[in-house]
């Protein structure tokens, strides 16, 4: 069972974003970088899945230098590989060309099973996953909460707004995993130094077999306007009070 | 004229309240509206749908939309993409929406732009508003190819039927070679009582400030008094207090309330961009700086094992009661 796992680097999500005034995209130089979190829950999944079935994880990551960490962080929790694909023509991607280049990624890699987030914590298109399997082929099982193989067929729980489905799928598939589904681990100091070892690969647009022509953006941001924010209203330190104060609100809200 | 299309979706046989937000959304762009419903109890909406402005309606009856997710939707869609070139595609930011405009994305190459607020005429074609870094900021993208497609947050429009009537309907095939894909086995509805979270004019929302999932209880209780609906930050769901249906947030869902009460939520943007749309906010945290005070219009600062218990004695002492 090979079961590959998509990563991203996104700027830490406790510091503000900001965009670059002249190219309105996210600023990512100076900022500091890290596995994007909801990726922890995927990498956590993927692994125990291969630990279930002798099997290996390879990490796939499409992003600036300095996804290089997060595909070595990835490594450092237990996967055997790293593939990671650096272009600078790919800076300000769609999630459409994100895509098409973690599809082509795939192929090379021709896993079993590909685990990913629901959504990036810096773009949180949560489009990216289901339109790889497209491009594949594969079927998509989305915002699963728990995951099981078994045989040929994976099989999840999926989030609905009343519940959850049932879903299963034959493999080859993508499944994309939501927070909370389990606990990550931690890098260890054997895990990090045991990375070092395995095969990491770095990989270009052409090394794809894609053509650059092909991954330009069909969107452009135009403008970029402060939201309208609400304005804070009276805070009052809880004397006993309070609970009075409130329902004198609901009272004048005609909520009681 | 220009063509734009709104995948409509459906829940319980019944049009989803995202779609027809969208569809009023879609309506005020003027041009030619048409809506695409793919879902075996189809035929039940098609009137509603005129009357939400769809001049034409693409039906597709084939219970394969039910059992299978997204593929022989995103399937057929692009198929009719392909003979229509619809100048713009609407979905609402649903679970299926999502995943069968991905598909479709990647099946025609047509762009996507996700979590919209609003959509605007811009040159020859459209911009789509989303909002980003927990709603701090409004971003305005341009579209650019054909049929660009775009993911219509929840509540992003008020739903109101316009004047039309009887839609004309064109009956749409599952080809046979159509992929099917994953299998939906069985849909498990997790029981809850009162109104919907998204529908309820009071919103009781707890965070980790509960400190135990038995002290959810009390959000319950106060919940019931206002004939309101409980929910929840994530990281109470992450830890399992509390079902994933009661998420608010980014992540979880969008809700517009009379009046939202924040019980020990610091008020992180990714939970504010779901609820600073509620017409007046309470917050209660014990930390006079929690971020969460910055958009209440009442704020206290105590403890909400203290508070809450004393509200509720207030509101029945008041004659509140739990129906
Ligand atoms: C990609 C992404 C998506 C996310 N999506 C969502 C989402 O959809 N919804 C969401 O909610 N979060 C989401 N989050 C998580 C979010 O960033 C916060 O971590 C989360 O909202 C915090 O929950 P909380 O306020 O309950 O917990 P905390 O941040 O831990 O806050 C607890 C608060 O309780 C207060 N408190 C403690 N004890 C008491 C007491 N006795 N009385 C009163 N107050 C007390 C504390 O002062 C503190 O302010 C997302 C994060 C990411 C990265
Ligand atoms: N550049 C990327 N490299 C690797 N994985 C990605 C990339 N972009 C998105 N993904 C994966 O797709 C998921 C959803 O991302 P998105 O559609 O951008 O919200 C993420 O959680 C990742 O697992």
């Amino acid at each position: 069972m090979r079961i590959a796992v998509f990563v991203k680097q996104v700027p830490d999500p406790s510091g503000a974003g900001r965009l670059d005034p002249a190219t309105n995209l996210l600023v990512r130089e100076g900022v500091e970088v890290v596995l994007d979190p909801g990726d922890a829950y995927g990498i956590e999944a993927a692994l125990q899945l291969a630990e279930a079935s002798q099997g290996e994880v390879v990490v796939i990551s499409m992003g600036g230098e300095r996804a290089l960490e997060v595909v070595r962080k990835a490594m450092a929790m237990g996967a055997g590989s790293g593939l990671h694909v650096f272009d600078q023509r790919l800076g300000g991607s769609d999630a459409l060309a994100t895509a098409r280049v973690l599809a082509a990624a795939v192929s090379r890699v021709a896993p079993d099973l590909v685990v990913a987030g629901t959504e990036s914590t810096d773009g949180y298109t949560g489009t990216v996953p289901a339109a790889v399997a497209e491009l594949l082929g594969w079927p998509s099982l989305t915002f699963a909460k728990h995951l099981e193989l078994s045989g040929g067929t994976v099989r999840v729980q999926r989030q609905t707004p009343a519940g959850h489905d049932l879903v299963e799928a034959d493999l080859p598939a993508v499944v994309t995993v939501t927070g909370g589904i389990n606990e990550p681990r931690y890098p260890t100091l054997k895990g990090i130094m045991g990375a070092k070892s395995r095969p990491l690969e770095q990989l270009s647009i052409e090394d794809l077999g894609l053509d650059a022509a092909g991954l330009s953006p069909q969107q452009r941001v135009v403008a970029v306007a402060p939201a309208p924010q609400r304005q804070a209203g009276r805070v009052v330190e809880d004397d006993g009070s309070a609970a009075r104060l409130i329902a004198d609100y609901l009272a004048e809200l005609k909520v009681i | 004229m220009s063509k734009i299309w709104v995948y409509a979706e459906l829940t319980n046989a019944e049009l989803a309240p995202v779609s027809l937000e969208v569809l009023t959304g879609a309506r005020q762009l003027g041009g030619d509206l048409e809506a695409v419903v793919l879902d075996p109890a189809g035929a039940g909406v098609v009137e509603t749908l005129g009357e939400y402005g769809a001049g034409t309606v693409y039906l597709g009856l084939d219970p394969s939309y039910r059992e299978h997710l997204a593929q022989p939707a995103a399937f057929v869609l692009a198929g009719l993409v392909e003979q229509h070139h619809p100048d713009l595609i609407l979905f609402g930011a649903t679970y299926d929406g999502r995943d069968i405009c991905a598909r479709l994305s990647a099946r025609l190459g047509l762009t996507v732009v996700a979590n919209v607020l609003d959509v605007v005429p811009h040159g020859n074609g459209y911009a789509a508003v989303s909002s980003i870094f927990g709603a701090t900021q409004n971003v305005t993208t341009e579209l650019l190819g054909p049929s660009p497609c775009a993911l219509v947050r929840a509540k992003s429009f008020v739903a109101a039927p316009g004047s039309g009537t009887g839609p004309q309907v064109v009956d749409v095939a599952l080809p046979p070679e159509a992929p099917t894909g994953a299998r939906r086995l069985e849909s498990v509805v997790t029981p809850s009582s009162g109104p919907k979270l998204e529908e309820a004019r009071v919103v009781v929302s707890g965070g980790r400030g509960l400190q135990a999932p038995e002290n959810f209880r009390i959000l319950e209780q106060l919940a019931e008094l206002l004939n309101g609906a409980v929910g929840a930050s994530r990281a109470v769901v992450d830890a399992g207090w509390v079902p994933y249906a009661r998420q608010v947030g980014q992540t979880g869902k969008t809700v517009k309330p009379d009046v939202y009460i924040a019980c020990g939520i610091s008020g992180a943007m990714q939970h504010t961009v779901g609820m600073k749309g509620a017409s007046h906010i309470i917050a209660i945290n014990k930390d006079r700086d929690a971020p969460i005070f910055k958009l209440s219009d009442l704020g206290v600062v105590g403890d909400v094992l203290k508070v809450v218990p004393a509200l509720i004695s207030e509101l029945e002492a008041r004659g509140a009661q739990a129906p």
